[in-house]
């Protein structure tokens, strides 16, 4: 009797530590959010660089006007380009510019702004770029138009002077 | 292009003719009394096509053909030839079919080796090892093929990571390797004799040159890691408990385990079960590792590849096996417990088992650490990451009883035994605790714990030491292993104790004075090399005996792909390792400059080297101990 425990004890061991390493497998730390055109908003939590208050993507987006997401951070080469033409679009009243800044201290962050001007309205400070996650962005720069909660074109890579003008269609 | 096809290609004729050798060996095995001469070529010919896909991927790494995935995942024009080449096992294909050369390769050498044992036992041990490689050819081939194509081709690769580009580095997996796939020899051999039902001394000292050479690897193979790990990382450390780390003590642990064992098989038909038990342990502990660090299931600073279906292929192949070797070990093993009774309390083989007692408990710990995590993951989805302080204070308390044994264990003689040399015994244990204990006290540390553990090691270093000269040389290979252990263990220990830090913000042209030591920041180079810029800080550093070192550490700007690392200055001497690194603040004319002060580091490396040369005398002696 003994000797026929013990292999089924052991087997059956083996067969929980299978299961736990299995299951393990499932939840995997790699998550890619299905961020698609035409897609609600993801809902998400965040801290605003200027007061470090806690907000969330309801209060962000909440007028009727046209908002756009753009991903940026002040180590990042083609974001500098790019700002200026951030700097253009800020003038069109029917659009807000909403930054989400990526991976970046606040030091760098304030000189780059210093230095190329503040074209956002409300900036997130996203220190572990847990938002920028959220958001499934490749990499920096990124930008998402939104419109009534919904995101209706997506950039990867920075804007160039044809994106621009697309956009500025788009909200007419 | 045209390299990839061949080595792909020779790949799949590989597997192809596994299934031969399988067919072979299994009508040989029903029929005939003498070996088919077949199967030594069809094990050469397979050896010989793993090594022509090698190569082929060697030659594409080397010529920067980027239509190779692979090779753009990890290689770029500007790396130094040396990098390109040592690039090739540096990603996680590369190196998977580096174990399957080895495997191949060491089937190839246990048949040419292996002429004293019966032909069935031979060719059961190619049926285990064929399986194996048939599941490493598969891995290979569906889930990490090295020679995927890119279209249209890539301009330039993606580059090697730069903490990957070292000289240690490069050399550390192929001798990791060698001692793993070591291992997978011993299983096949530990299974295929417990079918046919021949563990006997006879097999024992047959299969102890395998377990001795895997082991002797499998010890250099870790000592490279952590080499690299010091100067590399910049940590000031050369062992973190990281998982990664981890994986690769744990078989080491039964390995050794397993060597005392067959060491007494080889005398007395006795221990069986633990050496077939240990057997199939190191194997799938290291079969485990590699599914722990290949499948990103474990979250450690040097996972590799985090692919799910790469996982679920080890653990399903894993398990697998060791449910084939659990039902062979349960079946067809007839334990020798008669003769376990006739053990006299004080004998080497008592002493032997509780070494595998120890090196049991020592296993689980590091095992519980490891995997814990991932269990509680699963259950609670939470997070944590278990740190030193876990190990040590469950690893240190019984590292005094274990020395103690080690020292007084290979003096007893086999089957029964008095004590000889008692006086010595004795007089030797109040010197090493007179010693320690005048140490400690000296530095005034935390005195109990302290004064105990120097002494124990204190104890294996004289006792070890004096055998060198009264013993006419019959087993120094075990005295020089048990020496370089107790060196180890007193090198850390040294280590752990008088370490002292400085950590500091300086500028160019600085002085940072505390009351033991001066550090002068006099300036600033750069340098430009092919594949990286770099910035150098000279650093001279005066000590309270007025002596002046000067170092210079360095920071590394690689262009691709784009990364900054900090390169340790690094000043060895026999004593004392001083070691200085820099790292940069954001925006600053400021460095973070952090000294350190490592006693005996030289005498770590040194000591491992002592041990595992220890395995290596023993290999090369035609008779254990007569």
């Amino acid at each position: 009797m003994k000797n026929k425990l013990l292999p089924i004890f052991i087997t059956s061991i083996f067969i929980i530590i299978f299961i736990f390493f299995y299951r393990g497998l499932q939840n995997t730390n790699i998550y890619t959010p299905e961020i698609k055109i035409n897609n609600k908003i993801p809902s998400f939590k965040g801290n605003l660089f200027d007061s470090n208050e806690t907000t969330n993507s309801s209060n962000l987006f909440n007028t009727d006007k046209f908002y756009l997401l753009n991903i940026w951070s002040s180590w990042c080469v083609p974001c500098r380009k790019e700002h200026v033409l951030l700097m253009n679009l800020r003038k069109n009243k029917k659009l807000e510019v909403i930054g989400i800044n990526y991976k970046d201290t606040k030091i760098n962050a304030e000189s780059f702004l210093a230095e190329l001007g503040n074209p956002y309205k409300k900036i997130i400070f996203d220190k572990e770029g847990i938002n920028a996650i959220e958001w499934g962005a490749y990499g920096v720069p990124e930008s998402f138009l939104i419109k009534d909660g919904i995101i209706i074109k997506r950039y990867i890579g920075p804007l160039n002077k044809k994106l621009t003008k697309e956009i500025k269609s788009i909200i007419k | 292009m045209f390299y990839s096809s061949i080595g792909h290609y020779s790949l799949i004729l590989g597997l192809c003719i596994s299934l031969i050798l399988i067919y072979f060996s299994v009508k040989n095995f029903k029929n005939s009394t003498i070996l088919n001469t077949k199967i030594l070529s069809f094990t050469f010919l397979q050896f010989f096509l793993v090594v022509i896909s090698f190569i082929c991927l060697i030659i594409s790494f080397v010529l920067s053909d980027f239509s190779n995935e692979t090779v753009f995942n990890n290689s770029h024009t500007t790396k130094p030839l040396f990098y390109k080449i040592a690039g090739t096992w540096g990603n996680h294909e590369g190196s998977l079919l580096l174990w399957l050369l080895v495997l191949t390769l060491f089937i190839f050498i246990f048949f040419l080796k292996t002429k004293n044992q019966p032909l069935k036992y031979k060719l059961l041990t190619l049926i285990f090892q064929q399986i194996i490689i048939i599941g490493f050819f598969l891995f290979l081939i569906e889930t990490s093929n090295p020679f995927n194509y890119i279209y249209p081709m890539p301009e330039e690769g993606m580059g090697l990571n730069p903490i990957l580009q070292d000289p240690a580095l490069a050399i550390h997996p192929p001798i990791l390797y060698l001692g793993y796939v070591g291992s997978s020899i011993i299983f096949s051999s530990a299974l295929a004799a417990t079918y046919l039902n021949i563990v006997s001394n006879v097999w024992a000292s047959h299969i102890k040159k395998w377990i001795v050479v895997s082991w002797v690897f499998l010890t250099l193979g870790i000592l490279l890691g952590s080499i690299w790990a010091y100067y590399e990382l910049g940590w000031g450390g050369f062992w973190f408990w990281d998982p990664v780390e981890n994986v690769s003590l744990m078989p080491w642990l039964a390995l050794t385990t397993l060597l005392h064992c067959i060491l007494v098989l080889e005398k007395k038909q006795v221990l069986t079960s633990w050496v077939i038990i240990l057997s199939i342990s190191t194997f799938t502990l290291s079969m485990c590792g590699t599914f722990l660090v290949r499948s990103g299931i474990l979250n450690s600073v040097h996972t590799f590849a985090n692919d799910p279906e790469r996982g679920l292929f080890i653990l399903v192949f894993l398990f697998s096996l060791i449910c084939v070797s659990l039902f062979i070990f349960f079946f067809f093993h007839k334990s020798s417990q008669n003769n376990l009774n006739s053990f006299f309390w004080l004998s080497k083989e008592t002493s032997i088992i509780i070494n595998n007692w120890f090196m049991m408990y020592f296993l689980s710990v590091v095992l519980i650490g490891t995997i814990y995590p991932i269990f509680l993951d699963v259950l609670s989805s939470q997070k944590i990451s278990v740190g030193p302080p876990f190990y040590h204070k469950l690893i240190i308390p019984f590292l005094i009883p274990f020395l103690i044994a080690m020292a007084i264990g290979p003096k007893l003689k086999w089957i029964k035994s008095n004590i000889v040399d008692k006086v010595y015994l004795i007089l030797l244990l109040v010197i090493s605790i007179v010693l320690s204990f005048l140490i400690v006290k000296k530095f005034d540390f935390n005195l109990l714990l302290n004064t105990i553990l120097v002494s124990s090691a204190l104890y294996l270093f004289f006792i070890t030491l004096r055998e060198f000269f009264i013993k006419k040389y019959s087993n120094i290979s075990q005295n020089i292993a048990h020496f370089g252990f107790s060196l180890l263990i007193l090198s850390i220990l040294f280590n752990n104790l008088f370490s002292s830090e400085i950590i500091t913000n300086l500028k160019v042209g600085e002085t940072f004075t505390s009351s033991k030591t001066k550090i002068v920041f006099k300036s600033i180079n750069q340098k430009k090399e092919k594949n990286y810029k770099s910035i150098i800080a000279n650093f001279s550093i005066e000590n309270l005996d007025g002596i002046i070192d000067n170092l210079s550490p360095e920071l590394r700007i690689y262009n691709q792909p784009n990364i900054v690392t900090s390169e340790a200055d690094i000043k060895t001497t026999l004593l004392s390792d001083k070691f200085i690194v820099i790292n940069i603040v954001q925006n600053q004319d400021y460095f973070n400059v952090r000294y350190q002060v490592k006693p005996f580091m030289l005498w770590i490396w040194l000591s491992v080297i002592l041990i595992s040369f220890g395995g290596l005398i023993s290999f090369f002696k035609k008779e254990y101990e007569k």
